[in-house]
């Protein structure tokens, strides 16, 4: 704590200086996508997240993993002031999300809207482009091709016309994601986009989130599948309620951390973290 | 669900003011117009009747276009319950205004009355939902009844409270499309320019409101004003529409058009269009025939109308109405029994020893088969065959002889190999890929085959068909299970033959 460079600007040191406590260190803190300093959240006065407290790095891409209700999606939204926060602060790249909103790029969970809706695939796409746009303005050419260079990018450019409810489940997630892509953001929010998809899928939208990587983006996701965790993302969130650990993939991802964070509940999930400990043991 | 329901009431109430008896206890009749009055109607001659139109078509108008947002927004039932909790504003105002001394009917004023307890209705129900643990539904149906009911007995005060001419409040509950002013219908053309300008320069805005209100919050987006915007329209619209067809009937101009106008396409902002189109042609053709036939109430005949064009929709519309299900349905089943009946007669040459290359040979004139042999290879019953062939035999596929034998034409053939090639190609990715057993493999590649379109025989091909030059069928990798039940071979001997096949492969 005591070896901090020094910062002149007050902004930053109220928002960022706390958090780098808990962040895993060497980063800048005038970089840092994104900065959460004692968050907490609660749905009905029942607290769902407790004293978030995290400084992302730059450049990475950061699975946040925990058990069902642990508040995955929740700390997402409550970032993103979809869900107002009890008390805490949240900057992007160094400044509130009011004002860093067009830096960030959102992909909802799948089963959160009516794919029954009458839009196409290139329309949900162009959503991506609304921010850009503005109010009461049409959308015009230069932005609807953006929008078909993002469907391009995640492999469904013959589908631009496809209504949206003709697609199958995985093209469907690679929409949301083409749409995000179209908000040309440099850090990205997407909650789950790899469940219930196909192999094929998967590996099509790890590869974008990869290019997005190489590209400088900061990408965090909300993931459910522990055994792809390892070889998907660079840092970690472990996340039941509160950060049980955060850092490198290779230094949290321990057998005591996710008993930790999956506590008693799962025994297979044990089981799972007791052949990851065998695995670091064989290396 | 919504629609239905919203239609049997139209029908009843259109019922019930046909029993009704007003002039006396034996007379229900219908005067039914005569082709003076048709002809007046028609070219709207009466200044009166094109006023009434004129209004009632605004009005339909402008619910066909919020109505579609509000529909996709799943906010159906909260327009129910704006319209119905109109009702004791309109008593109120009634009251307010007679004691003030003025004209209780002063219609602007009983509108403003409706406007502000309906927005009321609305802000209760948003109230209970948020505040307490009751579900959307609950909220939804005890603000409707409370209101609806407390406006009920309130019009049964004023009755007793002798104010003067208080008769013809009840006629907002089933509207009373006559006694439209020409006042009454520039309120309404006002109200439809402001529904129709906002949505064009919100179209973006509501779309993304409707669709996705999440990602519109995550853009920045006030969408709490948004909402507001969107469902106060709503309720300007139940508002004016009040007069014109009654509370209880509003939300069946608000519902219907874009339940309707979804069977015809799949595309917002046509979808919008259309729904307007059909909102606007209900309301002109209801108001019209209620103009014709005295007695009928405008209100309910514009609902019916809404809905028979809600039917037509349903059975016709292109983009999921119920006939084009149908014919699609049918063309695959048409498909479906053409590449059997292809395959089945390129499987019965082939056992007959013929080489692929010989069975598909354009110069070769085909071997006759019998009419017996070929009902035998599938589970086909003889008037289907006769079918089938009789359409093959149309588009010039297969030729017949007079002993009902036939053979393939060389275009046959040449669809044959086609047809039994993606067969062959599919079996042999499901027994490589899916791992499903080489007995099996045909029931299950039957069921795909037929909608393989060419880019998915391409990958096919990609995948299991690089050891097969091009345009050659590869021999099928199962026991021909028609062959094997008239030679009266047994399983194992069909287990061996497909080994040596299998195996002949590598």
């Amino acid at each position: 704590m005591g070896v901090m460079k020094p910062i002149s600007e007050a902004r930053q040191e109220q928002g960022v200086t706390e958090s780098v406590r808990v962040a895993t260190g060497s980063e800048h803190p005038r970089t840092s996508p994104l900065s959460i300093h004692d968050m907490t959240v609660a749905y009905h006065r029942r607290p769902v997240l407790w004293d978030i407290d995290f400084d992302a790095p730059e450049g990475k891409l950061i699975g946040i993993i925990g058990p069902n209700g642990a508040g995955k999606s929740t700390l997402v939204k409550a970032v993103l002031d979809l869900v107002p926060k009890a008390s805490g602060r949240v900057l992007i790249y160094g400044k509130p999300y009011r004002l860093h909103r067009h830096l960030v790029g959102y992909v909802p969970q799948r089963e959160s809207v009516d794919w029954d809706f009458p839009v196409n695939a290139l329309d949900v796409v162009a959503m991506g482009r609304y921010g850009q746009i503005g109010w009461c303005l049409p959308v015009t050419r230069p932005h609807r091709d953006a929008a078909l260079a993002a469907l391009e990018r995640v492999g469904m450019a013959d589908l631009a016309r496809r209504q949206i409810s003709q697609l199958s489940g995985g093209q469907q997630q690679r929409v949301f994601l083409a749409r995000a892509l179209a908000q040309d953001a440099r850090i990205y929010f997407m909650d789950e986009p790899l469940a219930g998809v196909d192999a094929a899928t998967e590996a099509a939208v790890i590869r974008i989130l990869q290019d997005l990587r190489s590209g400088g983006k900061t990408v965090f996701v909300v993931h459910h599948d522990l055994q792809t965790v390892q070889e998907y993302f660079d840092t970690l969130i472990l996340l039941n309620m509160r950060i049980v650990a955060t850092g490198p993939t290779s230094e949290v991802f321990t057998r005591d951390n996710l008993q930790k964070t999956y506590g008693g509940r799962l025994t297979l999930l044990e089981e799972a973290a007791e052949a990851m400990a065998r695995k670091g043991k064989d290396e | 669900m919504r629609v239905s329901l919203t239609i049997l009431t139209a029908w009843f109430s259109l019922e019930s003011a046909l029993a009704a008896p007003t002039r006396s206890i034996t007379d229900s009749s219908i005067e039914w117009p005569s082709g003076d009055q048709l002809t007046r109607v028609i070219t709207l001659r009466d200044y009166n009747t094109r006023v009434v139109v004129l209004g009632t078509l605004l009005l339909g108008l402008a619910t066909g276009i919020i109505g579609t947002f509000m529909l996709l927004r799943r906010r159906a039932l909260m327009g129910d319950v704006v319209s119905h909790a109109t009702l004791p504003g309109i008593g109120l105002a009634f009251i307010v205004m007679t004691r003030g001394g003025g004209d209780g009917k002063f219609l602007p004023g009983l509108l403003l009355g409706g406007l502000l307890s309906g927005l009321l209705g609305m802000g209760l129900v948003l109230l209970i939902r948020h505040s307490t643990r009751l579900k959307e539904d609950a909220a939804l149906g005890i603000v409707l009844s409370v209101f609806f009911g407390f406006g009920v007995a309130l019009l049964g005060v004023i009755q007793k409270m002798n104010l003067g001419h208080a008769a013809g409040l009840e006629s907002f509950i089933y509207g009373k499309t006559a006694s439209m002013l020409a006042s009454d219908a520039q309120r309404i053309a006002v109200v439809a320019a402001a529904v129709a300008l906002a949505c064009v320069f919100l179209f973006k805005e509501f779309e993304v409101l409707c669709f996705d209100p999440s990602f519109a919050a995550s853009l920045g987006w006030p969408v709490v004003l948004l909402d507001a915007a969107m469902m106060g329209l709503v309720v300007a619209v139940t508002v004016i529409g009040l007069q014109a067809v009654g509370l209880i009937l509003i939300i069946a101009l608000l519902i219907i058009p874009p339940a309707a106008a979804r069977f015809w396409t799949h595309h917002l902002s046509r979808m919008v269009i259309i729904s307007a189109a059909i909102g606007a042609a209900s309301g002109l053709v209801g108001a019209g025939l209620s103009a014709l036939v005295p007695r009928l109430p405008a209100g309910a005949i514009i609902v019916v109308v809404a809905s028979s064009l809600f039917f037509l929709s349903m059975l016709f519309g292109p983009a999921r109405g119920v006939l084009v299900r149908l014919l699609a349905h049918y063309r695959l089943e048409n498909k479906v029994g053409r590449q059997h009946l292809l395959r089945s007669l390129y499987e019965t040459l082939e056992e007959a020893g013929q080489s692929p290359e010989a069975v598909a040979a354009p110069e070769s004139r085909g071997v006759e088969i019998s009419f017996p042999l070929l009902l035998a290879e599938r589970s086909w019953s003889p008037r289907r065959l006769r079918k089938l062939l009789a359409s093959a035999q149309r588009d010039g596929l297969v030729e017949r002889t007079p002993d009902g034998a036939c053979r393939m034409t060389g275009r046959g053939r040449e669809e044959a190999r086609r047809v039994v090639r993606n067969h062959r190609l599919w079996e042999m990715y499901l027994i490589t890929h899916a791992d499903i057993a080489p007995s099996h493999v045909d029931r299950d590649a039957d069921l795909v085959e037929h909608v393989l379109g060419p880019e998915m025989t391409r990958k096919l091909e990609a995948l299991v068909a690089a050891r097969y030059p091009e345009l050659r069928v590869p021999p099928s990798p199962h026991a021909l299970q028609h062959m094997t039940g008239r030679a009266g071979l047994t399983s194992q001997d069909r287990m061996a033959v497909e080994g040596r096949r299998l195996k002949a492969e590598g």
